[in-house]
């Protein structure tokens, strides 16, 4: 009896503050995108943070699946790109009115709607094939992948060739896809008019909030049994199958989960941005959404998302002032954190946060557990 | 610096007994009179042949050891019975057959394994490797979930390798022998009842051995286990029955004062000069005198 006793009190002593920082830093987190953005910001500057969010999405989806399952998601452009021309299909048929043609298919195509676009005319359907279809796509390719042991700079590789040949799909399906141009000029959102700024400003609080419940998702994910076991796939994939457990589907569990993430802000990119073109959803977006997280700190819960939204930030102004700059700035920053802070920059504050722990509390972890020795 | 495991922690203090009873004694009675069985075991890499006709029987009760020369093949045949390496004949446990199937379903059908070199997950805690080893039939919703209460499983391991105190402690820290006992605790919340162990004391302290081998000692009584070993001391101290391995085949098996006079095993050991010393001066004098050196 004692023994459980002790043991309660130290797990509830162990999760208690890991619980509260997490409250706290979220309640801080909702405030900030919820109260004071939309109060300090332009229109035009919520806009872009409504953007960033969007991207961000992506980021916390590949912090799960690459910070904690190892898996390099080159290719999540095509998932961002399924849930954003999910949605851009669906807003020019909700904008051509019912039974109505999209307007550039009348200028390049046949003037008919294609078959498959058809299940796009309802909201709900939308809604639904948003995050079915890339959680199908990924579920079934990544079983085919996982369960053949494709993996490393392979499975890299092979989800970079995915986002190119998506591309080059959309690209070549100019009647029905808009090719190069992509879609734009939406005009509604679910029957909101998107020019008006009361609509986008409520627009932002949509990927704000989808943005924070995906963060909660992620972080459920990462504390639970099943984020332990991610981490042990990652670190040691045959010795988790002599343990009996199948790598290939906690893998593919976990590129689902980054998928329909991906998915999701790509959705909300459309109204936000108003355009969605293979320009976005290629190899070089694929790359670029890894970049933020890589800075930001992969394994980390927070990391991805920051350093996410700081690169998109930086991209921004940066491309203000030196128009083809951006490039090769992003790949000098890409290469800097790979070979001199592999942790990211989370791994700064971590460092910092145990060396100030440290010096307030002499007595290290360590030499406690031993003192606790019968 | 860090907790270095004693005999009495491991396995010969008092509670420790407790815990070891209620961990090997769960669920026996599904494989209490299993056993190892195989027959015609063929293992080939490309034209080289590693392991052949190796047959083999161990069961419970009987402390298996596994020797034989650097190359005979015996992690080899540890490979092949964990669905690692493909291999031809007939490997059975518990009345099923292991050949041909994935590794992982091996595993749960009751057969658990340790590398050469330990392999814990170094970034987790000693207790997240135990949750992890003891969870392979969890569903998916005590998946999604933390964990709450430490499985008894886990808590009886726990002390049972004597790391009750480390609990918390990344396993990539541990020191050697602590490495290797954390494997053998995951092997006993994993539930395996056929544990096949490669070289579990290799780099361990005098004292860590002992300690190690009282363990195994105490397994062996409720499970069938195999131990791949070089050391000849530690072999003597607690083999109950030894197999000699040699260019992929058995070239003995006994006990170890049958093994250890029987003169193709003397020969094959003085033609290998790093596993020579123990085996070749015990065939020059009786047991006792050795032990006393
Ligand atoms: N994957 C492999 N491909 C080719 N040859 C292999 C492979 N694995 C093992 N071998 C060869 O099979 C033979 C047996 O190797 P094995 O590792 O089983 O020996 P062992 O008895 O465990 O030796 P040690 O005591 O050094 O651990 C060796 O000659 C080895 O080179
Ligand atoms: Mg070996």
């Amino acid at each position: 009896m004692t023994t459980t006793h002790r043991t309660t009190d130290r797990l509830a002593a162990l999760l208690r503050p890991g619980r509260s920082r997490a409250l706290a830093g979220f309640a801080l987190a909702a405030v900030v995108l919820f109260a004071v953005a939309p109060l300090l910001l332009s229109p035009f500057r919520l806009s872009l943070l409504a953007k960033f969010l969007c991207l961000a999405m992506v980021a916390v989806g590949i912090g799960l699946a690459w910070g904690r399952g190892g898996l390099l998601t080159l290719g999540q452009g095509v998932y961002f790109g399924l849930g954003a021309y999910l949605m851009a299909m669906h807003l020019k048929l909700a904008d051509a009115g019912p039974g109505g043609v999209p307007d550039f298919m009348s200028l390049y195509g046949t003037g008919e709607v294609p078959w498959w676009w058809e299940p796009l005319r309802s909201p709900v359907a939308t809604i639904l094939l948003i995050a079915l279809v890339p959680a199908l796509l990924a579920g079934l390719l990544g079983w085919a992948v996982f369960t053949r042991r494709v993996r490393g700079a392979y499975f890299a590789i092979l989800s970079q060739a995915l986002a190119a040949a998506f591309a080059i799909l959309l690209i070549g399906q100019q009647q029905t896809t808009g090719g190069t141009n992509g879609l734009n000029g939406f005009r509604a959102f679910f029957g909101y008019d998107l020019t008006d700024p009361v609509n986008q400003r409520m627009l932002y609080l949509v990927a704000a909030g989808a943005l924070l419940a995906m963060v909660l998702v992620a972080r459920q994910l990462m504390v639970s049994r099943f984020g332990e076991l991610l981490v042990a796939v990652r670190d040691g994939e045959d010795r988790v199958r002599f343990l009996g457990y199948d790598p290939a589907l906690v893998k593919t569990v976990a590129y689902v989960v980054a998928a329909v993430m991906a998915a999701v802000g790509g959705a909300l990119f459309v109204p936000v941005v108003g355009i969605i073109s293979p320009a976005d959803v290629g190899v070089v977006p694929s790359i670029g959404f890894l970049v933020g997280v890589a800075i930001g700190g992969r394994a980390t819960l927070l990391g991805p998302v920051l350093g996410s939204i700081a690169v998109s930030w930086a991209q921004t102004s940066i491309s203000e002032q030196f128009p083809s700059g951006w490039i090769y700035f992003q790949g000098a920053l890409f290469i800097g954190v790979v070979a001199f802070l592999p942790g990211g920059l989370a791994s700064l504050v971590r460092r910092r946060r145990r060396r100030s722990a440290a010096r307030s509390a002499p007595p290290a972890p360590v030499t406690q557990t031993e003192g606790s020795t019968p | 610096m860090t907790h270095v495991p004693t005999a009495e922690t491991a396995a010969g203090a008092e509670p420790t007994g407790t815990a070891a009873e209620a961990l090997l004694g769960t669920d026996s009675t599904r494989f209490r009179h299993d056993y190892l069985e195989v027959r015609g075991l063929r293992v080939a890499f490309g034209g080289f042949v590693a392991v052949r006709d190796v047959d083999l029987t161990v069961t419970q009760g009987d402390l298996r050891f596994l020797i034989g020369p650097n190359g005979a093949g015996k992690t080899t045949l540890i490979d092949a019975v964990t669905g690692l390496a493909s291999a031809t004949g007939s490997a059975r446990f518990g009345g099923k057959e292991l050949l041909g199937r994935g590794t992982h379903r091996i595993a749960r059908d009751g057969v658990g394994r340790t590398f050469q070199t330990a392999s814990v997950f170094e970034e987790l805690t000693v207790l997240q490797n135990l949750d992890i080893a003891a969870g392979a039939r969890r569903g998916p919703l005590t998946m999604l979930r933390r964990r709450g209460a430490v499985p008894e499983a886990v808590e009886q391991a726990l002390e049972l390798v004597g790391l009750t105190a480390l609990r918390d402690t990344a396993a990539g820290v541990l020191a050697h022998g602590q490495k290797q006992w954390l494997e053998i605790g995951m092997l006993l919340v994993q539930d395996a009842h056929l544990l096949l162990l490669d070289e579990p004391v290799a780099g361990m302290t005098h004292a860590e051995r002992e300690a190690t081998g009282e363990l195994l000692r105490r397994i062996g009584s409720q499970r069938v286990v195999v131990v791949v070993e070089h050391d000849m001391d530690f072999l003597r101290s607690f083999a109950d029955s030894v197999t000699v391995m040699h260019q992929g085949q058995v070239l003995a098996e006994g006990t170890v004062a049958e093994v250890q006079n029987d003169p193709a095993v003397v020969e094959v050991y003085l033609g290998s000069p790093v596993s020579t010393e123990p085996p070749t001066t015990q065939a020059a004098g009786p047991l006792t005198t050795q032990e006393d050196a």
